[in-house]
């Protein structure tokens, strides 16, 4: 295996695919479409493959792949790839959320090549920035996966989308120039662009003997705020709802499957090993930023009529429990190892599992519009579930997946994200329990005026799930399960690399 | 010190020429004129100058330079050479335009006293001594006052020919009294010989005198502000000839004479223009003159709409230059300021050659005159644009590396450090501001489109020739510079 | 390598074919054009090809010139030579593809954009000042003449105040290389020469003349607040001329100050450095702010121009290796991107919708009625706002590294400018092409444009695939640009002065 050079088919075979559909100009759209669904496919079948060559008791990258790119002391690149457990989570995750989203896209008509040409270009995009270990090329993907989402939100999306996307986009984009600085000033005095080289530079105290304090916490704060703006964290979380609501279908799927995440493992893959004595100095005050970003998350998606938009805010709630898990380690895990072990292994199964259940909750929400011709609001609908008792049930299971019911996925993630912060910071997990009923409150007002109560207008006439729908929805409907009552099978992937994590914190 | 009339004859066999032409022109239309058609007397006349001015050419080369010849009364040194080749090269293009321009009344006449004048300019070039440096000045002086008024059933030309005169008139009688003070002074007419017994006295008020006197004759044969206000009228009301000659070899011819006046002959008075402060002397006066040429100059041909004007007031902006040049001799010699005063000299004799055709097909008085030249006449809007453009001094053409060696060797005296200096910055600064007007014109000729009525200019065949030739000479003395430079 | 001079030559000569051709047919003139830029740009290839990156200038040619004045016609070059006459081949070749349907005097037209492509090629190439100012003046008066006749809006305005500007700058540029020239006793103009007598000179001096030199320079590089030269003209500037001038005349300046600004006066870079910088952030970020509240297609890339150079100017600013090799290679990439940009807003929109104004164009589906155009103005968009893959990320990426070296306060500014860069790029990505993306506005409601053609998609290819190509392997030109770093020259400019 070691010659075959799988992530970087991983990566390029979705971009293959949009060179492929570029060269059909006239190709039928069904033709286009089931190409499409099959390059995106062949992630999730790389990815399995990998998973079946992972050696899950080593905590380092597998499969590297290292090339000399730009080799000229002013710009010292390499193409690196290399998959940890985090990644090949992160993979799996877009190996099943990036063909559902483009089913859940099949009935799109406006050009359909066009769509799932930026699709397949985002997959690949997203892939990139798990895969990559060096920053320049981290950084081309983590760039680029913004064009073809700009374009997804802009041409497919709803009214206000030109707006939505372009502030997705600047905001965004706002980041990651001070990242972007702050990598030219790490290059500047390490001269390397490389995730490990620097990781080991920042672990043996080279890192933090180039620079002088201030300005090593300078550098950190513009990574920070690169990552921040991007999962969002509170209060950089502005952009996302009008982003999320005003976007396809397809597109809020991957964005809050896949495109929230790559925020998350940015603060675990550069920010924790790159920064650790900086992370640790700020986690008291970024602990109160994500838990701002867990209660007010949830009470505003309370305060929502659009249901998308409350989907929307229910993400920010849903990845401000990964960062507070995440901060709260940085604080004080040393002292606590268990406590630690636990809350990390939570957040990457939050990761996991929001992943899946706010993109079948964004899906559930886009098949009521559907129905609905364009309308999504909170009153709009009512006694769904005598209409459509299929659709009512898994969208059902979605949001208890969602609200962290027990036995279900979500529920795994979350206590133990609760688990570990209550061990390590006890007021932190207090407050954040609020947000959790909040979760809970809004979310069971979605099941009951929509699904319950008096048929809304229109109502009786809705469909039930047809077979492209139960196709799109029934894969993560299942791994909910499986995930609820086998969590080990995902944990074992990442077993050894918390542990490790944990080992080094300062 | 000899007195030898053979060398003298060998010395002034281009002089011999020119008049001997001159009276051939006069003879020949005399005895056939009466049976031709004024066009085909004029061309008769042209050819036989051209013929003598080719002549003169031929001799002033093969004589070379011989030295002081007469007892020092002329001087055959390289400048001088140089100068005569230079002026009489103007004097063949100022015929060339005469071919193309506007017939005057009696051509041969006309032609003649052209030959004339230029016997004047190559004089004045080679004259070693107060008197005949005056004589020759007069004559030229003279014979322009002459071409200027020759068109004279124009009220403009023989307002031109009457301001010239008399600026001209009062002008030479400063120099005369300038020149009779020096006389007095020192008991010498030898420029060599004045140099010789002013180093040993300083600056007397008589002295002063005098040189104010010359100065004031010296601005106003170079056209330099603020004694230039005969320049407007007379480039605008002159026949078109004429006004090249007098823009052209009249001012060569001149800056040669005052150049060996004042370098040679009074520079044991110059006074420093290198550093700040009052040193006496005619230097600073100089550069009060090229100071102010600079800035009206430049500033005034902003706002002109005629194109004649516009050329007179740009000859007072390069006669700044040009007195930049004076001051720069000092050090570098006399090759940047003659480079610089003989490709302008062709470059502006070719614009009035233009113009001259132009005025044959409907007139060019305004700068709006020439519009759509580019789709009228192919030929002479690029050649045109090659001597405005030279003017302007953009490289690779000759008026580039002329403002670039005088403003080389001006910095050379002490860089930034003087009134040289700042001069010379002025002197760049403003050559931008120049090339705004420099471009309207070009803008008319090669970029708007042409007025309803204008119809394709005809050229004659022996103007595309001359003004061809002097586009040529513009752009290979531009590109070699070296092939002109050494030889002043 | 040693044919690079013919360049020049073959650019001069083919601009005079072109005025011949002309006469005869348009299509001649074209061909000639077209076979003379693509010649030059095979020369400038094959010379690539056989180059030995070096630490110094590798001659070309050097004879005596005008002795009396120690000038010699000397040509040379190195690696940033190359990456720029490189690129002069390129973009000449892909804006006379553009220019293509030119048909007022077309022979003309190509006659002074020949001229103007020889200058540049000249100035490249110069190692001598005194040839190297020649040829920088040469390569400014086709401007005028380019943009005066076949120029749009407010042509006859715009193309006066560039030629103004220019002149202007040139004249500070003569007045300060005659001054080292006179004050280092006058012996030579050779680079090198007056690099070694420069160090002769006193402090105010070096001052003095660095700041003449570097303004002058500067203005045509469109440094702030003297820039403003440069939106008028590209606007009025037909599209091929407007191409060359972001292209390829915006670097004469860049390139003058690297190579005799600092060249030869680096005591006075060392006094000047943060006033150079802090004006070169002052343009990133006011031409950004400006561009981003036009409402003329084409003024937003004018001023998107100035914001781009502005990282040139700092990177030269920063004056370490690192800074000045992103310099360098973000004038190539912007020569590129910006020629590109150009090109669909000149060419490829106003030519068919004879609007520029947004207003105008918000009311069309322009990406259903001109997808080509479309899709090439969203690669080069992201490419100008500098998004990895395309080579102004690399070029931004090194720049800032180097800026950071220098000064972090510059770094950090310059980052809000790649911000500000995003936001105006994809406004008017978003208002022009993409104004109206609602369903019902199908292409068949609004009369058909005239196809892109051929030429047009050509020269499109080109472009982008040079810019893809340095995004993705910018060691391509590093190669070359970075042992040219290493040059005794340059390290005088490092080491501020001491040689």
């Amino acid at each position: 295996m070691s010659s075959f050079p799988l992530l970087t088919f991983l990566i390029f075979i979705p971009w293959m695919g949009v060179l492929m559909l570029a060269s059909m100009p006239h190709a039928h759209p069904k033709i286009v479409r089931g190409l499409a669904l099959l390059y995106s496919l062949s992630t999730l079948a790389l990815g399995l493959l990998a998973w079946g060559n992972f050696d899950s008791a080593a905590p380092g990258y597998q499969f590297v792949e290292q090339h000399r790119w730009i080799s000229l002391g002013v710009l010292n690149v390499s193409y690196h790839l290399g998959l940890d457990g985090m990644s090949l989570l992160l993979v799996l995750l877009t190996g099943l959320v990036a063909p559902a989203c483009l089913l859940a896209s099949w009935k799109i008509e406006r050009d359909p090549r066009l769509f799932c040409m930026l699709f397949l270009f985002l997959q690949g995009a997203a892939l990139g920035v798990f895969l990559a270990l060096d920053f320049f090329p981290w950084f081309v993907f983590w760039e680029l996966s913004l064009v073809p989402a700009f374009f997804l939100i802009k041409l497919w999306g709803g009214p206000g989308a030109s707006r939505a996307a372009y502030q997705f986009v600047v905001y965004t984009i706002g980041g990651s120039a001070f990242m972007l600085l702050a990598f030219a000033a790490i290059f500047a005095a390490a001269g390397t662009f490389d995730f490990v080289e620097l990781a080991a530079l920042a672990h043996n105290g080279g890192l933090a003997a180039k620079f002088s304090g201030p300005v090593l916490t300078a550098i950190f704060l513009g990574v920070l705020l690169g990552l921040a703006v991007k999962v969002p964290l509170f209060p950089f979380h502005t952009w996302l709802p009008s982003a999320y609501a005003e976007a396809p279908t397809g597109a809020s799927m991957f964005l809050t499957g896949i495109m929230s995440k790559m925020g998350v493992y940015g603060f675990l893959r550069i920010l924790w090993p790159l920064f650790p004595a900086q992370l640790h100095a700020a986690a008291p005050g970024l602990i109160w930023l994500a838990l701002g970003g867990v209660v007010l998350g949830a009470f505003a998606a309370m305060k929502q009529t659009d249901l998308k938009r409350m989907v929307a805010y229910s993400s920010v709630n849903h990845l401000s429990y990964c960062l507070l898990a995440l901060f709260a380690v940085a604080g004080t895990g040393r002292l606590h190892v268990e406590a630690s072990t636990a809350a990390l292994s939570g957040t990457l199964l939050q990761v996991f599992n929001h992943g899946l259940s706010a993109s079948a909750l964004f899906f559930c929400v886009g098949l009521l519009e559907a129905r609905a011709h364009g309308k999504r609001g909170l009153s709009d609908f009512g006694g769904v579930r005598t209409a459509a008792p299929v659709f009512a049930g898994l969208c059902g299971i979605a949001m208890f997946s969602s609200l962290g019911l027990p036995g279900l996925n979500g529920f795994v993630g979350e206590f133990l994200v609760f688990r570990g912060v209550f061990g390590l910071a006890p007021w932190a997990a207090a407050i954040g329990c609020l947000g959790l009923f909040a979760t809970a409150y809004f979310l069971l007002t979605f099941w009951q005026r929509v699904f319950h109560g008096p048929q809304g207008p229109g109502v009786a006439a809705f469909p039930d799930l047809n077979g492209l729908e139960l196709v799109t929805l029934l894969p993560a409907i299942g791994l909910m399960f499986v995930l609820g009552v086998w969590p080990q099978l995902l944990v074992s992937v990442f077993n050894p690399l918390v542990t490790t994590w944990v080992g080094s914190l300062p | 010190m000899s007195y030898s009339y053979l060398i003298l004859a060998r010395a002034i066999l281009p002089e011999m020429a020119l008049v001997a032409g001159a009276l051939l022109v006069l003879g020949y239309d005399l005895v056939f004129g009466r049976t031709r058609t004024i066009k085909e007397r004029l061309s008769a006349s042209l050819w036989i100058g051209s013929f003598a001015l080719l002549a003169a050419i031929v001799d002033s080369v093969a004589v070379g330079a011989l030295g002081s010849v007469y007892g020092n009364s002329l001087v055959l040194d390289k400048l001088a050479v140089a100068s005569r080749t230079g002026v009489l090269v103007l004097g063949l293009l100022t015929l060339g335009a005469a071919a193309g321009a506007r017939i005057p009344r009696h051509p041969a006449e006309y032609v003649a006293i052209i030959l004339f004048a230029t016997t004047g300019f190559i004089l004045m070039a080679a004259a070693q001594q107060l008197l005949v440096a005056f004589v020759a000045l007069e004559l030229a002086s003279l014979s322009l006052y002459v071409l200027a008024g020759f068109a004279k059933d124009r009220r403009e030309s023989a307002e031109a020919a009457l301001k010239y005169f008399l600026f001209g008139g009062m002008a030479s009688a400063f120099l005369l009294f300038g020149f009779s003070l020096i006389y007095g002074l020192t008991g010498e007419l030898d420029l060599n010989r004045i140099a010789f017994v002013l180093a040993y006295r300083g600056i007397t008020p008589l002295l002063a005198m005098a040189l104010v006197m010359v100065m004031i004759a010296f601005g106003f044969k170079a056209a330099a502000a603020p004694f230039h206000l005969w320049a407007p009228d007379a480039y605008e009301g002159a026949p078109t000839p004429s006004a090249a000659l007098i823009a052209s070899a009249s001012k060569f011819a001149g800056f040669t004479l005052f150049y060996r006046l004042l370098w040679p002959g009074l520079a044991a008075v110059a006074g420093d223009v290198s550093k700040p402060g009052n040193s006496g002397g005619w230097l600073p006066v100089v550069a009060l003159l090229a100071g102010a040429s600079l800035l009206l100059g430049n500033l005034a041909a902003l706002a002109q709409t005629n194109i004649r004007r516009l050329l007179a007031y740009s000859a007072i902006a390069h006669a700044g230059v040009m007195l930049l040049g004076v001051i720069a001799g000092e050090f570098a010699g006399p090759g940047p300021l003659f480079y610089y005063v003989s490709t302008y000299g062709v470059a502006t004799a070719g614009a009035f050659g233009v113009i001259a055709v132009l005025e044959c097909n409907g007139g060019c008085q305004k700068i709006t005159d020439l519009a759509g030249l580019s789709r009228r006449s192919p030929l002479l809007a690029g050649c045109l644009a090659v001597f405005i453009l030279s003017l302007a001094g953009i490289p690779p053409l000759a008026g580039f590396f002329g403002k670039f060696a005088v403003f080389a060797a001006a910095l050379k005296l002490n860089g930034l450090g003087g009134p040289a200096g700042w001069l010379t910055v002025l002197a760049i600064l403003l050559s931008a501001v120049a090339l705004y007007y420099y471009l309207l014109v070009l803008k008319q000729a090669l970029v708007a489109a042409p007025a309803e009525n204008s119809a394709p200019v005809r050229v004659p065949a022996a103007t595309a020739v001359t003004l061809l030739a002097a586009a040529g000479l513009i752009v290979v003395l531009g590109v070699f510079p070296s092939l002109l430079l050494p030889l002043f | 390598m040693s044919l690079l001079p013919y360049t020049i030559y073959l650019s001069f000569a083919g601009a005079l074919l072109s005025l011949a051709a002309g006469t005869r047919s348009a299509t001649a003139a074209r061909g000639v054009a077209l076979v003379t830029a693509a010649g030059c740009w095979g020369l400038t290839l094959f010379a690539a090809s056989g180059f030995v990156p070096s630490s110094g200038m590798q001659t070309l040619v050097n004879v005596p010139w005008i002795p009396q004045l120690g000038i010699n016609y000397h040509l040379a070059a190195d690696g940033i030579s190359l990456t720029l006459v490189v690129l002069t081949g390129l973009a000449a070749t892909a804006g006379v593809l553009f220019s293509w349907n030119i048909a007022d005097r077309t022979g003309e037209f190509f006659a002074f954009y020949l001229a103007l492509i020889g200058g540049v090629y000249g100035v490249f190439l110069s190692a001598d000042v005194f040839a190297f100012f020649v040829f920088y003046e040469i390569a400014i008066v086709p401007k005028y003449f380019l943009i005066a006749k076949w120029g749009s809006t407010n042509r006859e305005y715009g193309a006066m105040k560039l030629a103004l500007y220019s002149f202007a700058g040139s004249a500070l540029v003569l007045a300060g290389i005659l001054w080292a020239f006179a004050a280092t006793g006058g012996h030579s103009f050779g680079v090198t020469d007056l690099a070694r007598a420069a160090t002769g000179l006193t402090h105010g001096e070096q001052v003095g003349m660095f700041a003449l030199v570097f303004l002058g320079f500067g203005v045509l590089a469109g440094m702030f607040p003297f820039h403003t030269w440069a939106p008028t003209g590209h606007v009025a500037a037909p599209t091929g001329a407007s191409m060359l001038l972001a292209g390829v005349v915006m670097k004469l300046g860049a390139y003058g100050c690297l190579r005799v600004a600092m060249g030869i006066f680096p005591e006075g870079l060392g006094f000047w450095q943060p006033y150079i910088a802090w004006l070169a952030i002052a343009g990133i970020i006011y031409a950004g702010l400006v561009a981003l509240v036009q409402d003329d297609f084409k003024f937003v890339i004018g001023y998107s121009s100035v914001s781009h150079m502005g990282f040139v100017l700092l990177g030269l600013a920063a004056a370490n290796p690192q800074a000045v090799a992103g310099a360098v290679l973000q004038m190539f990439s912007h020569g590129v991107i910006a020629g590109l940009l150009f090109a669909v807003v000149g060419r490829m929109v106003y030519e068919r919708t004879h609007t520029r104004q947004l207003d105008d164009l918000r009311k069309l589906p322009l990406h259903r009625l001109l997808p080509f155009a479309a899709v090439v103005f969203v690669l080069a968009g992201l490419a100008s706002m500098g998004m990895p893959g395309f080579s102004g990320f690399p070029a931004e990426l090194t720049i800032l590294i180097g800026a950071w070296q220098t000064s972090k306060i510059w770094a950090l500014a310059a980052a809000i400018g790649v911000l500000i860069a995003a936001a105006f790029t994809l406004r008017v990505i978003q208002v022009s092409f993409f104004g109206r993306t609602d369903g019902a506005a199908t292409a068949t409601d609004h009369h058909p444009l005239p196809p892109i053609t051929g030429p047009e998609k050509a020269g499109a290819f080109l472009l982008l695939a040079a810019t893809l190509l340095i995004g993705l392997k910018p060691d391509l030109l590093l190669n070359w640009i970075v042992p040219s770093l290493q040059s005794p020259l340059m390290q005088s400019v490092w080491h501020g002065g001491v040689p």
